[in-house]
Formats: C-alpha cells, sequence, structure tokens
C-alpha cells in the first residue's frame, strides 16, 4: 500500500490546504479502495458516498474561497453502526434495526461534520456492541487485513479493519468494555476510549448506558488526538456527559515521557498471557524506561472482580436499553396475532443468540428481591475497583498492561461465551471505573499479528495516554498490514 | 342477603390513594418536545419522547421546582439527593418499555394534605410525592390499535395517600383538596377533563377495632371526583357482598368502567409485573440546591386550609363561606384584599356576604371569574361600609352594587347622586309614622285591637312614604312608640 489510502489526518489537512490535492480526490481513492478491497474485507455494512461527496465539494468549494478549513477537512472517516446517522441505515449490527433510517444525528456526527470530516459509511460490529469478535454481527463477517481467517477482534470490528486496511483514514468506535481497545490491538491500530463523559452519547445506540463510550480508532496516535479533539466536550442532551475543559490534545504528542511515572499493575501480568505478547510488552517497559520513565510496580488488588462484576452491570443495563426494540414505532416487526405475540415473535427473530443471552441474564440480576445481591452489589465493586485506581494514581501518572491476553484469533475458535468473555479481562476494569484508557501497537507476533499496549489514565487525562502512547509507537512502529 | 348498612356497622373501609397530578410545565420531563392538549397524534414528540436507539433523556428542572412546591405545601421531607429509577413493563403506549419514575429515593416523603371533612379539617398522611414520566395513549379502533406519544414523557407528580381514608366522600374530598391546592400553587392547570389529575384506589375492608388491613384491590382508572366516590362505594360493597357470602377479597386490580359503573378485573397478583426497578444510569442525582428551597419556601403563599381556619376564627366566616372563599385562590385574595380594605373587627361575615351573593351572583350571570371583576374589593367595601354605617339600606345597597357593578360609579357617589340616603333622623321618621298613623285610623284600631299582622302594613307605608329610605330599625320602634304596642 502507498499513496492516500495511508496518509495521516496531518497529511490529508495540509495538503488540501495547500492546493496540493482536493477533498473529492480523497473521497474518490478512498471510495476506489473500498469498492476494490471490502468484498473481501467485510468492513461496511452500508456506504454514503453521495453525503461523503457532497462533504468533500463543500470543504474544496470552502478552500477555493479561503475560508478557514476544519480540524478534519477532506478527512475520510467511517462510523460503527453503533452511531446514529440522520437519512443513513443504522443497525447496530442487529436485524431488529434492519432498515432503519434515523431522523436525527448524534452529537458525535454533528461534531465531526462541524469539523469537516468526510463521513463515507457505516461499519461492522457485533450485535449491540456485544461481542468480541464482530461474528455476533447479523449480517456478515469482518476479517482481520493482518490475516483473513482471523478475527478483527470486537465490538469495533469493523471501524479496526477499515482503519487497518486503509479504507478510512479514521473511525469511531464505541467501547463498553474494552470493544474500541481490544479491535485495535487485533488489527494493529490506536484506539481510544475516552473518560466516560468526555465525549456525548447522543446518538449513541446504548448498550450499557454507565459504561459505553464512543471513542476514535486511527492509524496513529496523533490521528485519534485530532479526533477525539473534535468530538469532546460537553453536550446539553446527555446528562452524563462532563462540564469540563477540553485541553489541546495534540499538544501532547512531542512531550515524551521524561520523568514520567509508569505503573505495571502486578495483576495484569500475573495471569495466562501469550509469551509473546509478554515479551512485546517487556520491550514496550525498555522503550518507555529509554526514553526517561520511571516504571513503578503498583498493585489493583480488586481487578479479579471486575470481569464478574461486569457480566452483571452490562447485560442488567442491556435488558433495560434493549426493551425498546418491539417491533411497535421502528425496526423490523414480525407477523403476530395479539400484542404478547408479536413481542416474542418480534424480539425472538431480531435479536440474535448472544443479545438474547445477555438479556436473559440482565432481567435475572434485576428481577424483584435480586437487586441487592447483583446489580448494587456489583456497582460496589465498581466502587472498590474505582478506589484501587485512585490509590495507584496516587504513585504513578499512567499504567501500562497488555491489550489482550492473546492475539488475533480464527473464526469460530471460542468454544464458549466464557471463553470469549475471558479475551476481555484486561480491558473490563477501565469501563467500570470510567477512566480513559488506550490502545498503541507495540509489537507483532512471529505470524505476524499485532500486539496492543494499554494504557490506562487518570480521570480526564487522556493527555498523558496520548503522551505515553506517541513515545511507544515511535519506537515500535509496526507497519501497516501486508 | 345482609343490608350494606348493616355490614357497614361491623366493618370499616380503608382508602389509600395514588394521584397523577400532570405539571404545568412548557416542554416535556426529559426533552424539550412541548405539551399541549388535542394537538394532531404524535406532533409533540421527538427521539426522546419516542424513545429512538442512541436517544437520552435530560431533566426538566421547571418540574423539580413544581414537585419542590408541592412538597413543602404538604409539609413533607424533602430528599436533597433523590434518584430516578427505571420501571419496566412493556406496552405501546410506553416507547422505552420502561418508564422513568422514582423507587426507593423519592423526592418528598412523609407530608400530610389537610381535608375539609364537614366542616372540620382532616390531616391525612402523604406517604410520598415524586417524579414521574406519562406515558402516551393507546385507541383501540377496529381491529388497530392507535398510538398517541403527545403525552409521553409528560411530567407528573405521584401523590400517595396512607391507607387512611374511611369512605368513599373522604377519598373524594382528597381529590378535592389535592385539586384545590395544585391550582393554588399553580403547579398544575389541574384540568380533570383533560386527564390533569388521574387517580387509582387501594380499597380494603377490615373489622371495626381490627388493626390489620384487609386484603386490597387496587381500582384503576378513576379521574373524576364523582368516579371516585362511585367507583369506591361499588368496591366497598362488592368487597363486603364478598365477605358476607362466604368468599374473600382476592388482591388484584379492577379496572373502572365509568360508563358501566362497575369494575372489572384487570389482572391477578400472579399476573402482576417484576417491574424490575434499578437506578436509571443516564440521568445523575437529582440535587436540590439550597437556593432553590430557600426561593421555594419565601415564594410559598398562605395555604387554601389555613386560610380557611383564619376566615372563621379570627373574621368570623362561617365555615360553608370559608369553604366557599377558599375554593379559588383569586376569591379568596379578593377577600383578603378587602379585609385589608376594611380591618374591622367582625366585618369579615359582612363582606363574605356580599361577595358570595351580590358579587358572585353577578359574575356568574357575566359568565366571567373572580379575577375579571369589574368591582374591585375597594369599591365593594366602600359599600359594605355606607350599609354598616346606616348610610343606605341593605336593600337599597343592592340596587346600589348593582349600579356600581355595571358602571364603575363609587357607591357613595350613587347614593349622593340618587339621594337615597337612609332616613335616621328621629324627627324626620316621626313625623312620617305620625302622618300614617293618623291616615289610617282603621288599622290602627285592629291592630291595637290585637290583629297583629297588620305591623307590616305600617311599615310599608312608612317605607312608601320615604321611598324606602327609613331606618328600618327606627322605623320599627317609632311605629311600636306610636301604636303603642
Amino acid at each position: 500500500m502507498s499513496g492516500v489510502e495511508l496518509w495521516s489526518i496531518a497529511d490529508i489537512t495540509r495538503r488540501i490546504a495547500a492546493g496540493e490535492v482536493t477533498a473529492a480526490k480523497i473521497l474518490t481513492d478512498t471510495i476506489a479502495r473500498i469498492t476494490e478491497r471490502d468484498g473481501e474485507l467485510g468492513a461496511y455494512l452500508a456506504t454514503d458516498f453521495e453525503g461523503a461527496q457532497t462533504a468533500a465539494a463543500l470543504v474544496d468549494a470552502m478552500r477555493s474561497a479561503n475560508l478557514p478549513l476544519g480540524p478534519l477537512a477532506g478527512v475520510p472517516i467511517a462510523l460503527k453502526d453503533m452511531i446514529v446517522t440522520k437519512g443513513v441505515v443504522t443497525t447496530a449490527g442487529s436485524k431488529i434495526l434492519d432498515g432503519w433510517s434515523p431522523p436525527y444525528n448524534a452529537t458525535v456526527v454533528e461534531r465531526l461534520r462541524a469539523a469537516g470530516a468526510v463521513i463515507v459509511g457505516k461499519v461492522n460490529c457485533d450485535e449491540f456492541g456485544m461481542g468480541s469478535s464482530t461474528e455476533n454481527s447479523a449480517y456478515k463477517k469482518t476479517r482481520n487485513p493482518w490475516d483473513a481467517t482471523r478475527v478483527p477482534g470486537g465490538s469495533s470490528g469493523g471501524s479496526s479493519a477499515a482503519v487497518a486496511a486503509g479504507l478510512c483514514t479514521a473511525s469511531l468506535g464505541t467501547d463498553t468494555g474494552g470493544s474500541i481497545r481490544q479491535p485495535a490491538a487485533f488489527c494493529g491500530v490506536v484506539g481510544l476510549k475516552p473518560t466516560y463523559g468526555r465525549v456525548s452519547r447522543w446518538g449513541i445506540v446504548a448498550f450499557a448506558s454507565s459504561l459505553d463510550q464512543v471513542g476514535p480508532i486511527a492509524r496513529s496516535v496523533a490521528d485519534a488526538a485530532l479526533v477525539l479533539q473534535a468530538i469532546s466536550g460537553h453536550d446539553p442532551l446527555d446528562s452524563t456527559s462532563l462540564a469540563q475543559p477540553v485541553p489541546q490534545f495534540s499538544e501532547s504528542i512531542a512531550a515524551g515521557v521524561t520523568g514520567l511515572k509508569v505503573g505495571l499493575p502486578k495483576e495484569y501480568f500475573a495471569g495466562e498471557i501469550d509469551p509473546e505478547i509478554r515479551a512485546a510488552l517487556d520491550n514496550t517497559v525498555a522503550a518507555l524506561k529509554e526514553k526517561g520513565a520511571e516504571i513503578i510496580e503498583v498493585s489493583l488488588p480488586h481487578t479479579e472482580l471486575a470481569l464478574p462484576a461486569y457480566y452483571i452491570v452490562a447485560p442488567a443495563e442491556a435488558s433495560s436499553n434493549l426493551a425498546r426494540y418491539d417491533g411497535i414505532r421502528y425496526g423490523t416487526r414480525a407477523d403476530a396475532s395479539d400484542l404478547l405475540d408479536l413481542y416474542c415473535k418480534t424480539r425472538g427473530a431480531g435479536f440474535g443468540p448472544e443479545v438474547k443471552r445477555r438479556i436473559m441474564l440482565g432481567t435475572y440480576a434485576l428481577r424483584s428481591g435480586y437487586y441487592d445481591a447483583y446489580y448494587k452489589k456489583a456497582q460496589q465493586i465498581r466502587a472498590l475497583i474505582k478506589r484501587d485506581f485512585d490509590a495507584a494514581f496516587e504513585t504513578v501518572d499512567v499504567l501500562l498492561t497488555p491489550t489482550t491476553p492473546a492475539p488475533a484469533f480464527a473464526f469460530e475458535s471460542k468454544a464458549t461465551p466464557l471463553d470469549m468473555y475471558l479475551g476481555d479481562i484486561f480491558t473490563l476494569a477501565c469501563n467500570l471505573a470510567g477512566l480513559p484508557g488506550m490502545s498503541v501497537p507495540c509489537g507483532l507476533t512471529k505470524n505476524r499479528l499485532p500486539i496492543g499496549a494499554q494504557l490506562l489514565g487518570k480521570p480526564l487525562d487522556e493527555a498523558t495516554l496520548i503522551r505515553t502512547g506517541a513515545v511507544i509507537e515511535s519506537a515500535l512502529a509496526i507497519g501497516a498490514p501486508p | 342477603m345482609t343490608e350494606l348498612a348493616q355490614l357497614l356497622k361491623d366493618f370499616e373501609p380503608v382508602i389509600g390513594l395514588e394521584v397523577h397530578v400532570q405539571l404545568a410545565t412548557k416542554s416535556k420531563a426529559f426533552s424539550a418536545s412541548g405539551i399541549e392538549f388535542g394537538a394532531s397524534p404524535n406532533s409533540l414528540t421527538d427521539p426522546t419522547v419516542l424513545g429512538l436507539p442512541g436517544s437520552l433523556p435530560v431533566f426538566n428542572k421547571a418540574a423539580l421546582e413544581l414537585a419542590l412546591k408541592l412538597g413543602v405545601a404538604t409539609g413533607s421531607q424533602i430528599r436533597a439527593k433523590s434518584r430516578f429509577a427505571r420501571k419496566h413493563y412493556f406496552y405501546p403506549d410506553q416507547p422505552k418499555n420502561y418508564q422513568i419514575t422514582q423507587f426507593d429515593e423519592p423526592l418528598c416523603e412523609n407530608g400530610h394534605l389537610d381535608l375539609i371533612v364537614g366542616g372540620a379539617v382532616k390531616r391525612v398522611k402523604l406517604q410520598r410525592i415524586h417524579l414521574e414520566e406519562d406515558a402516551g395513549k393507546n385507541t383501540h379502533v377496529g381491529a388497530f390499535s392507535h398510538v398517541d406519544l403527545n403525552r409521553a414523557g409528560v411530567p407528573l407528580c405521584e401523590v400517595v395517600s396512607a391507607p387512611e381514608l374511611t369512605s368513599s366522600e373522604e377519598a373524594a374530598e382528597f381529590m378535592r383538596a389535592l385539586h384545590r391546592l395544585v391550582r393554588w400553587l399553580e403547579i398544575s392547570e389541574a384540568d380533570m377533563e383533560k386527564g390533569h389529575l388521574r387517580c387509582d384506589a387501594n380499597v380494603s375492608v377490615r373489622l371495626r377495632g381490627e388493626d390489620r388491613l384487609g386484603t386490597r384491590t387496587e381500582l384503576k382508572n378513576i379521574n373524576s371526583f364523582r368516579f371516585v366516590q362511585n367507583a369506591i362505594d361499588h368496591e366497598i360493597a362488592r368487597q363486603l357482598r364478598l365477605i358476607d357470602s362466604g368468599g374473600r377479597v382476592e388482591r388484584e386490580t379492577r379496572l373502572w368502567d365509568a360508563d358501566l359503573g362497575q369494575s372489572a378485573p384487570m389482572r391477578s397478583k400472579e399476573e402482576a409485573n417484576d417491574y424490575r426497578y434499578f437506578p436509571d444510569p443516564d440521568l445523575p442525582v437529582m440535587v436540590v440546591e439550597g437556593a432553590l428551597m430557600g426561593n421555594i419556601l419565601r415564594s410559598l403563599p398562605e395555604l387554601p386550609v389555613a386560610r380557611f381556619e383564619r376566615y372563621q376564627k379570627i373574621h368570623n366566616v362561617t365555615a360553608d363561606d370559608a369553604r366557599t372563599l377558599i375554593s379559588d385562590r383569586a376569591l379568596a385574595e379578593y377577600f383578603d384584599a378587602a379585609l385589608e380594605a376594611h380591618p374591622k373587627d367582625g366585618s369579615g361575615r359582612t363582606i363574605a356576604n356580599w361577595m358570595l351573593t351580590e358579587l358572585l351572583g353577578a359574575l356568574n350571570k357575566a359568565g366571567i371569574t373572580i379575577a375579571q371583576s369589574p368591582m374591585p374589593p375597594q369599591r365593594l367595601i366602600s359599600l359594605v361600609k355606607l350599609v354598616e354605617e346606616g348610610t343606605i339600606s341593605g336593600k337599597i345597597g343592592k340596587e346600589i352594587f348593582e349600579e356600581s357593578y355595571r358602571t364603575g360609579e363609587d357607591p357613595a357617589a350613587i347614593v349622593e347622586r340618587r339621594g337615597v340616603q337612609q332616613i335616621s333622623d328621629e324627627a324626620m321618621l316621626w313625623a312620617v309614622v305620625e302622618k300614617v298613623v293618623s291616615a289610617s285610623p282603621k288599622q290602627t284600631t285592629d291592630y291595637q285591637g290585637g290583629k297583629d299582622s297588620l305591623f307590616g302594613y305600617f311599615v310599608g307605608q312608612v317605607m312608601k312614604e320615604t321611598q324606602g329610605r327609613a331606618n328600618p330599625v327606627m322605623t320599627t320602634d317609632l311605629l311600636r312608640k306610636r301604636l303603642g304596642r
């Protein structure tokens, strides 16, 4: 690969501003590449080339008129299908929303458009974000650009695969328990889950409201920082969005790590980890040390409770959030004889097995008389996990862990749902504590599969993740997939 | 079968009410859509009201202010931090298939509502008042069901009484008291026709003297004062007859059909929903700021039942009149303004009389409200004073009222212009009496011979001579003196 499809955001915006290339040309090349490659890759669920052409033409017109261009002017961006787009079918990877054309835009969509981004389409994901391989999409299989026999990770598998394969410059994913970071690690790209409340959830199809967060997936830390900049900030339409100032993230790119205290939580290195991943993390530690960081071992004693707590909180909230899919107002509706039959048949046919499993789990956890034993207890565990992080951040500035215990796996290789769930052990706690987290490529296995290093930061301290991630990236670049 | 009246000697009804009050906000509880009765179906909706994927609720603070007013006016404990919860059940009028409400952390608890029962004040405990969103409306037309979501998301206060009401009359009185209070505080338009107040009743019976409550049924959909009374009477009778015939009351929800005048089972306890309440993760804890509480407390007006008691105790108004005066805040404010213009002890009863008979009569005839009265309280008082001081008689007063109401002219000026001042000059009246008696020798003889009924004839003659201006009390005295009995 070489050419437009691997340009950075800075390349694109600088060249458009300089008149070296038009937004229309960049879009044409991107469309050509999607047309050529996506049949095999399977990242896109829907494209909006017409809308994209309009957006690109607007950028070019503004450039001709010498009007100021937005920070993402002319940048082709793909959106996970959990993000609501006006007039562009949004399914969240589910049959129950088949053909749903929303009447409104998510706040992140409005903000990307305001920044001049060119939204090319909607990309595949596990149904309602529930899964770690994108195999739970009701529509199609998305392949890992590094190895077509393997999954791209999930649930933001389409977002990661499209970015890694150059079918867009950057994308947005959503992350409820690792759904940005894990596929970013599997596909060898950068994925950043912001602090809970940093980015508006208005127009994000809800999976688990207290955990969901939107974030960028990009080919470099610098690109991720630019996209994050565009989508961050308080939104009056989301009561959980934070009214906090947003720093200039790009300023952290070149800040270096001299004197930075990087914590290694011992619990994250104690269990079963693929030896190649362990070795890649050792390299990462060495690189950071060499660049002047101080490495400190820390403890997060309640780490092992993250998985059980997550699998109470997330399904409980999901069972509630997904109650609205009943075939009455939108989406697909089954033929039925009466109201109960309508509900049963619509939901029976519309939801896939993993979604049904989680609705059942969540319904069980919330039933009358069991709230204290399950949901409330899980919330108490969240508070303990949060406290662990608070304590660790008293001594360190950022935490470093593997993103996943193993690299991308082959399709249909996980025998049970629990096997699948266990792959997320390193990413869940970040959501439970509402912290920012980022996965940065830090090496390749012998089979040339990407390995991700996860950075976890203090609340609202995405800047330190960007600063640290940029150093890892420059020391351990893995390049593009074949 | 035992007579109902006999059964009621042995059994006592116990009633608790849950009343939904529609709050008078401009926009919905959790989104910006407007609120308007009778708008075209589904025109007052937005992504949040429709429960579209990705939509989120943002709480409308105006609803909090209204709920706080009600909380403070009912002496409730206000929770500084309260929470919204989701209550789940599937129904097409509820777009998310859960309702945003409050569960274990309601805004208000342990308040009370004062009712006026038979002229006395009865204080009924309120278990809680909480905020929630309304559902939409389903209508069934032939084989189709239509869903209108204009009402979905409208803010409500649910007011829950303790089971302390002992008759359908008290239950209806509870509704009236709440209706009066929410209108008084401008919390709700409280238009019953538009469903602004909707009531569910929990009804049970128990042997008199028994402490434990009997098995209750819940009556849904009783939305007028009359239905409340009818539905509860009907349910008490149903339960008593059931027990009398050896049966047992089952815990169930029954739906009142106002057209048929009867209730039918809606769902049994076994069929009851498990609502799976949990705190709504989309909404942060609702904090009541001290400054807001301060504003609410400062702006709270004197409440209707407090005025009811003051009017009787301090201003000597009858219980019936006091009750009428507090039926509407504007009426009470008019009365208080009148009292202020005429702070004489004991005049309250007279002022109330003039207000409730003459003024209200005229307003009703014109089809306007007290707020639109062409006669301000100060002018009514100037009339009351003319009568009180004896310048004019009560009868003339009514004429003067009519003219002043119609023309806006000051009553004293009318009296002056028309020369209708009462004649209270003793010498002048004596001369008239003398003239009348002299001119009626036969009647004088008959009266003095014992025909008492003729006294009215003499009064009439004096009034005729004076064009009704003779002071009636003095006239009576002088006539008796002249006639000798």
